[in-house]
């Protein structure tokens, strides 16, 4: 059972309802951080982290002595990372996506498999959770294919909860393609509601089952329930702004171990998910 | 000319809000929304479109399935899993390279390029602003990033603009790449938070590894003191430019309600005087000769 927490707009707080409903969870979880730009998660379940591994992606490398500059490969790479120029081959890495046209156009051979570090994974566990997440590397702009890895290497058949980046783009869809159900989080402002609108709509073009938690729900105005009430979307669980939310969060804490009355209702929370899943008949 | 460009890394530490409140304080700037997967900027300005236009995005691959002989080779040969086992593409998980169109033996693959969005150049209150809108579940979001900045320079330098603010995507891919190569300056926008400090060190990073100066604003700086103290240190010793601090304010979501900026809705607050202040501050800093090219130490990330 695959559950992915998203949202359109980014700080509305994915990473607190992804971390506080794996924590007051009873039993094994596995825990996917697959916001690989800026990955936060491990700040408030404190995995503690006991492998940590590299990932790659495809690279053509190109051998230019045996290369008769027929250009093939170039003409295949939609994505302009290889050009011929004059007497010259020249590759630019950072715009490949991995594809191989190149290495099964060459009439030479002359392409072998080489690769390039997307950046890498870690993985740890954390109270009753296995913990993984990807870290993209710093100048890398290609996120989702360490996001399907992630996926690909620790989706297990107990329940996953995968934290997603925001937005409504590549990224997200890699984070959420597959799942069961998709939590979305949002705040009740314009900003909140503008962006939810665009991930459900996003999440109803992948055909996922979807509810909504409401962040900060006191503040702004009441137009987020409105939306979710005219569109069907289930309203999960609301989550009032307090100073002393904020700084519990600001100082990496989890709501549910802070107090009995967080845990039980992360914990409702879940069986609510659980209880929708099962209601579409469509378990993974 | 200069380009500023408001980003963060952590989303929702307030990057929008104050593009917006800038926009409201600049004279002659353009205004440019690069976070076109969610877009906000046009809830609190109100543009008036004036132009739209489609934005072509890439291709993706279609199966005739008339001419399609099953013969497997496209599931084969595509490292995308894309194409079912009866011989259907899934237009998500489709990259659009295209390698299947060439390589199919009876040629049953179509390749059309698909309409991915649109971009619109229209008119608000504090001057011109260039915004898009990526399809739904659409790729090529830094194309499109790039696209409308490079229209956004045009008109700057046709109709003698000065400056550019652009609001930038969070994160540090691929959008936040293609919003931040080239800008003259960049505006990091940050929470004092746990998250906050550790994306902020990452967006960091990015700029110091485009050789881009940066400046560092902490937005509700009063949630956490001792964070907001530590995050300014950390800017300091990367030669971060480090702003004034701008506190909790929940007038930022009222003036939100009211399509206002915050500036506009509470002109005479304490808050919106150090918005001026930090806006000041930005200008004046812009305003030293770069004559030599900005070097940043490697930051000490641990991670």
């Amino acid at each position: 059972m695959i559950i992915s927490v998203a949202s359109g707009k980014g700080g509305t707080g994915k990473t607190t309802v992804a971390t506080n409903l794996a924590a007051a969870m009873d039993e094994q979880v596995t825990f996917l951080d697959c916001d690989v730009e800026e990955p936060n998660a491990h700040l408030f379940l404190k995995p503690e982290i006991t492998h940590r591994q590299p990932v790659y992606t495809f690279l053509p490398k190109i051998d230019e002595d045996r290369c008769d500059r027929c250009r093939k490969c170039a003409e295949i790479c939609r994505f302009g990372a290889i050009t011929v120029v004059g007497n010259q081959v020249l590759l630019f890495p950072e715009l490949c996506h991995s594809c191989g046209g190149c290495l099964l156009v060459c009439p030479q051979h002359c392409i072998d498999e080489d690769q390039r570090e997307l950046g890498h994974a870690e993985s740890g566990t954390a109270k009753n959770a296995a913990f993984h997440h990807g870290i993209l590397r710093i100048g890398e702009a290609m996120s989702p294919p360490l996001i399907r890895w992630l996926r690909k290497n620790f989706e297990t058949t107990g329940t996953v909860i995968i934290d997603a980046p925001p937005g409504t783009s590549c990224p997200v869809i890699a984070a959420m393609h597959g799942a069961d159900y998709i939590v979305l989080v949002t705040e009740p402002t314009p900003f909140g509601l503008h962006d939810l609108a665009l991930a459900h709509q996003t999440v109803n073009a992948l055909g996922i089952a979807s509810g909504l938690v409401i962040n900060r729900a006191n503040l702004g105005d009441n137009s987020v329930q409105r939306y979710a009430e005219e569109n069907n979307l289930p309203i999960l669980l609301e989550i009032p702004f307090s100073r002393e939310v904020a700084e519990l969060y600001s100082r990496g804490l989890l709501l549910v171990e802070e107090n009995e009355t967080w845990r039980r209702l992360f914990g409702g929370l879940y069986e609510e998910i659980v209880r929708q899943i099962t209601a579409t008949g469509k378990v993974s | 000319m200069k380009e500023y460009v408001i980003i963060s890394g952590k989303g929702g530490t307030g990057k929008t809000s104050l593009t917006a409140a800038f926009a409201t304080l600049a004279e002659r700037s353009i205004l440019c929304d690069a976070d076109v997967d969610a877009a906000d900027l046009h809830l609190l300005l109100s543009p008036q479109e004036k132009q739209r236009h489609d934005f072509m995005g890439g291709n993706l691959a279609k199966i005739d399935q008339e001419l399609c002989t099953q013969c497997g080779y496209c599931r084969e040969i595509c490292r995308y899993d894309a194409i079912s086992p009866d011989h259907v593409v899934d237009a998500i998980s489709c990259e659009g390279c295209g390698v299947c169109v060439d390589l199919c033996p009876e040629k049953a693959v179509a390749f059309p390029q698909q309409k991915s969005g649109e971009w619109y150049i229209s008119t608000t209150r504090t001057g011109p602003m260039i915004h898009a809108r990526l399809g739904i579940a659409e790729e090529n979001s830094g194309k499109l990033v790039s696209l409308i900045r490079r229209r956004a320079r045009q008109m700057a330098e046709e109709e003698g603009y000065q400056r550019i603010i652009t609001d930038g995507p969070p994160g540090i891919g691929c959008p936040v790449i293609a919003s931040i190569s080239g800008a003259e300056k960049v505006v990091i926008i940050v929470e004092p938070t746990v998250s906050g400090m550790h994306d902020v060190k990452r967006v960091a990073g990015l700029t110091a590894h485009f050789g881009i100066g940066a400046m560092l604003c902490v937005n509700r700086y009063d949630i956490n003191l001792e964070t907001t103290e530590a995050i300014e240190k950390m800017a300091s010793a990367n030669a971060i430019h480090v702003l004034p601090r701008i506190p909790f304010d929940p007038d930022f979501t009222m003036a939100m309600v009211e399509k206002k900026t915050l500036v506009e809705y509470a002109p005479d607050s304490a808050t919106s005087k150090i918005v001026r202040e930090v806006w000041r501050r930005i200008e004046e800093h812009e305003a030293q000769p770069a004559s030599q090219p900005i070097h940043l130490p490697k930051l000490n990330v641990k991670e």
